[in-house]
This record gives C-alpha cells, sequence and structure tokens, in this order.
C-alpha cells in the first residue's frame, strides 16, 4: 500500500462523513439550534442572575454570553463526537461496518481516519455556531478565530475517541443512548463551561473537585484561551494526554462484533 | 489458486457451526448450496476473515487469510446478504466511498464506476439516493461496489434473495458472464437450488459439514439422481429449500 492510497482512503472517509452529515439535515440543524438556545435563551436569563468578574483570559468584565460561548462550542463538539460514535453502533447494527473492515488498509488507520472526520465536522459546526454568536455582540478577534482551530480539533478528536471507546464496549443502539444521558449530560455540568470553577468551589466543594477532575473542564478552558489567541498549557498538557490514551484504548478495544452474530 | 480451506472448523461456544470443512474452488462459478443453519453464512463470514479463524486454514489465491489479510482484501469482492449500502448517500458516494476504503484514486474509480454502472444498465441512477432505489438496483449497486477494485475473488452470500424472478435472473447471468470474461473465482452462495446449473462447481453443504463437492453434472451422474433438487434432498433430506 502506498501513502497515495491512505491518503484517499482518509479522503474518503472524511468526505462520506461531511456527506453524511449534510444528508441528515434534522442534525445539522439541532446541531445548531442548540447552543444558540442556549446562548440566547439560557443565557440571556442568567445574565441578570449572575455576575463574571475578571478573570483569565478575560481583560475585563465580560458578560455572560461571552463567557458561556467555549462551552457551548465545546457542548457542539461533545454532541457531535458522541453521534458519530453512536452512528458506529448504528453501522455495526446495520451490518455497514462490514464495508469498512473488508478494506485493505489497517484497522487501526481507518479508525484514525474516522476520528479525524467526526473532527473536521466538529470544526465546521463551531465556526457556524461561532459566526452566528456575533449576532449576539459575541466578539471574537480575527486571530482568535485562527488559534481556535487547533483546539477545538483537538478537542473534537478527544471526544471523538471517548465516544469510539464507548461505542466498543456497547453491545446494542439501544444501551448507547441511555450511557450518553450518563456521559453528555455530566460532563457537560460538572465543568467550567457554565460556571466558573471558584463560583463551583463557593457552592459545593466537592462539586468543585469533581469539575477539576473532569477533562471536559479543560477542554472548554483550552478554548477559552486559544478564542484569546493564548494558549492554556496546564489544558493543553491534559487534554493531549487524555487525547493519546484515550485513541489508544478506543483503537485496541474496538470490536467489530456484530450482533446477528451468536 | 482461488479458494482453498483445510480443517476449517469454527464453533459458537459449544455448538458447533463448522466441522472440517476442506474446501478447493478453482477459477470459475461456484456455488454452495444448503439449507437455512447449514452453516453458508459461517463459513462466509469466515472467509472475509470477519469472523477470525481459530481451526484450520484458509488460502485465497495461494495466500494464508491469517498472513496476508490485506493482500487477500485488495483482491477480494464481497457482497453480503443483507445490505450494506448507505442509504442517505447517493449511488456515486457510496460507490467512491468503497473505491477509496481500497486506495483508489477518485478520478480512477470514476472510470470503474461508470464501466461497471453501465453493464448492470445503472448509469442514470448514478446521482440517485440509495434510499429511492427498489431491492433488485439496490443489489446491483452491492455487485457494482465489490466489482470496483477488479477483484480476483467475488463472495456473493444469497446475493439474489428476496428478489423478483428478472432481477434474480439479471444478476446471476451478469455474475456468471463476469466469471467468463474475467477468469476469476466466484463463491455463490444459495438456498435456491435453480440457480444451479450443470456446468457449475457444486459444494453442498449441510448442519456445517461439506456433503459433496464436484461438478453438478458429475454429482448427480455418481449419486444417481436426475437432477439438482434430487441430489440435494438426497444429501441433506431437507425439503426447505426449492
Amino acid at each position: 500500500m502506498t501513502l497515495n492510497q491512505y491518503l484517499y482512503c482518509c479522503l474518503g472517509i472524511v468526505k462520506r462523513e461531511v456527506f453524511r452529515f449534510f444528508q441528515q439535515r434534522s442534525r445539522l440543524f439541532s446541531a445548531l439550534v442548540r447552543p444558540l438556545l442556549w446562548l440566547i435563551v439560557f443565557a440571556a436569563g442568567f445574565r441578570a442572575a449572575l455576575g463574571v468578574s475578571i478573570m483569565e483570559p478575560y481583560g475585563t468584565y465580560i458578560t455572560y454570553q461571552e463567557y458561556i460561548i467555549p462551552g457551548l462550542c465545546c457542548m457542539i463538539v461533545l454532541f457531535n463526537g458522541m453521534q458519530s460514535s453512536l452512528s458506529m453502533v448504528y453501522d455495526r447494527e446495520m451490518g455497514s461496518m462490514k464495508v469498512l473492515l473488508m478494506s485493505p488498509l489497517p484497522l487501526p488507520f481507518l479508525l484514525f481516519c474516522k476520528l479525524i472526520a467526526i473532527a473536521f465536522l466538529s470544526l465546521m459546526q463551531v465556526y457556524v455556531f461561532l459566526l452566528c454568536a456575533q449576532l449576539v455582540d459575541v466578539d471574537i478577534s480575527l486571530l482568535g478565530y485562527l488559534t481556535a482551530a487547533p483546539a477545538v480539533f483537538l478537542i473534537a478528536f478527544f471526544l471523538g475517541a471517548l465516544g469510539l471507546l464507548l461505542s466498543s464496549l456497547i453491545k446494542q443502539l439501544e444501551n448507547f443512548a441511555g450511557v450518553m444521558n450518563f456521559v453528555i449530560f455530566p460532563m457537560f455540568f460538572l465543568s467550567s463551561a457554565l460556571y466558573p470553577l471558584w463560583k463551583m468551589q463557593e457552592a459545593s466543594i466537592w462539586i468543585y473537585w469533581l469539575c477539576q477532575y473532569n477533562p471536559f473542564t479543560y477542554c472548554v478552558e483550552l478554548l477559552r484561551f486559544a478564542l484569546f489567541g493564548q494558549l492554556n498549557l496546564s489544558a493543553f498538557s491534559v487534554i493531549l494526554s487524555a487525547t493519546v490514551i484515550t485513541a489508544v484504548l478506543a483503537l485496541i478495544s474496538f470490536s467489530p462484533k456484530f450482533s446477528q452474530q451468536r | 489458486m482461488g479458494i482453498v480451506t483445510n480443517n476449517l472448523s469454527f464453533a459458537y461456544g459449544k455448538k458447533k457451526a463448522l466441522n472440517n470443512i476442506n474446501l478447493s474452488l478453482a477459477n470459475g462459478f461456484n456455488i454452495l448450496l444448503g439449507p437455512n443453519g447449514a452453516g453458508k453464512s459461517t463459513l462466509f463470514s469466515l472467509l472475509t476473515g470477519l469472523t477470525q479463524t481459530v481451526n484450520g486454514t484458509i488460502e485465497i489465491n495461494g495466500d494464508k487469510l491469517s498472513d496476508n489479510k490485506s493482500k487477500i482484501m485488495s483482491q477480494m469482492g464481497v457482497v453480503f446478504q443483507q445490505s450494506t449500502l448507505d442509504l442517505d448517500l447517493s449511488v456515486k458516494q457510496n460507490l467512491l466511498y468503497y473505491a477509496a476504503l481500497h486506495g483508489i484514486a477518485p478520478k480512477k474509480a470514476l472510470v470503474n464506476i461508470d464501466i461497471i454502472l453501465a453493464q448492470l444498465s445503472l448509469t442514470e441512477r448514478l446521482h440517485d439516493k440509495v434510499r429511492t432505489l427498489n431491492g433488485g438496483h439496490r443489489r446491483r449497486v452491492e455487485i457494482a461496489r465489490a466489482l470496483i477494485h477488479q477483484p480476483k475473488v467475488l463472495l456473493l452470500d444469497e446475493a439474489t434473495v428476496g428478489l423478483d424472478v428478472e432481477s434474480r435472473l439479471l444478476i446471476i447471468s451478469y455474475v456468471r458472464n463476469l466469471c467468463t470474461q474475467r477468469d476469476i473465482c466466484v463463491l455463490w452462495t444459495t438456498h435456491l437450488m435453480d440457480e444451479v446449473e450443470s456446468t457449475d462447481q457444486l459444494i453442498i453443504i449441510n448442519k456445517g459439514e461439506i456433503q459433496a463437492q464436484d461438478q453438478s453434472s458429475k454429482l448427480c451422474e455418481q449419486y444417481q439422481v436426475t437432477d439438482v433438487y434430487q441430489l440435494y434432498f438426497a444429501l441433506t433430506q431437507n425439503t426447505e429449500a426449492v
């Protein structure tokens, strides 16, 4: 197998995921509506109730809308990562996974390409969301747009790998939906996506510690700094390590077993 | 060359699905005939590498499947019993995706796709979503997909099940022609006896064991029966197949 063949294969997998995404209009619609609802409705209410004091990387007092932008971007990535993994379980149930397994290219490479495709889709959705967010006076500099891209890509790769790992552990499609509720919501709410950690600490010390150990917190903080053209080194280190570990575990534990097999 | 299995056995837990299967399939049209639950799909799953071989060996065109899976997969085309097309994508997108999985450049793949779809009278459906195609057309797309990378071995698992007579005839005659034109090894799995011709290499499987393996007409002669129906009933004592 030549390098070109690997490249064609990777591009083919990415294209397929993009085509599928645009064919599933409801998925595209909900991917944008969900965070926009949070931004416009939820944040408007909380803006009045909550004040966010000066904290890094912000140089001045910021509105609540501005504060939750990185969290909502990560929410998009989290949902996309989990939904794409859900599609792996669906593919396995429906038999389409067999097509992937008939490739002469190594399975870990194919799964790696799948993760790249998931990350690329997440990146597209985040940028569409950020453009929409401009309408509610959330300003992001051009530099912020540029530096956010690698951060989103890394986060998306991590969350995609996490989804892939979960999909390997789940035997049936029905079980996956249940597990999602125990993964997506705790990950999102027990993080700095909606409230700064120091506010969590004031409210409950054990919730604060749960947030501290939640890798999603580091995803949010990595992106928060990246949107300001800065690198949060500790968040970057945590996410990079978590990505490597999760991706390796996902690739090792991936089992293409089909439900019709006895 | 073709497909060779040596002492191939497989069990689901304690239940034996295949017992000591020794096959030797040369290039040409080979039919694997057996009732439901005979072990055809298990054998198919082992031959395609979807299920790992534990006991026995499989050789495809002289290469051991366990040692050269990548090489073998690049030479193997497969049509599964259950449809594996992506319903939300068009025919073209499905075919290009498969070509990409085999590392074929889109330009080259499109040339192959045009030729194969023309042969299968599907050119006009190139941009249609698979969801809008009928069962016969979907099957033809799956066959086209299995041929994009010009395989030397083609495996089809009950490829005509659920199709009307016209579609069945079109598909089986296309694969037979392909076999002659390209000199490839085709393994056609079925439980429909009317798909067997006297010149076909016939393998009858029942309860996980090969009951007979030779040219269809020779087997009829050997067992002193007049047709495949009688041969099948004599070897399997099964009246399920038609």
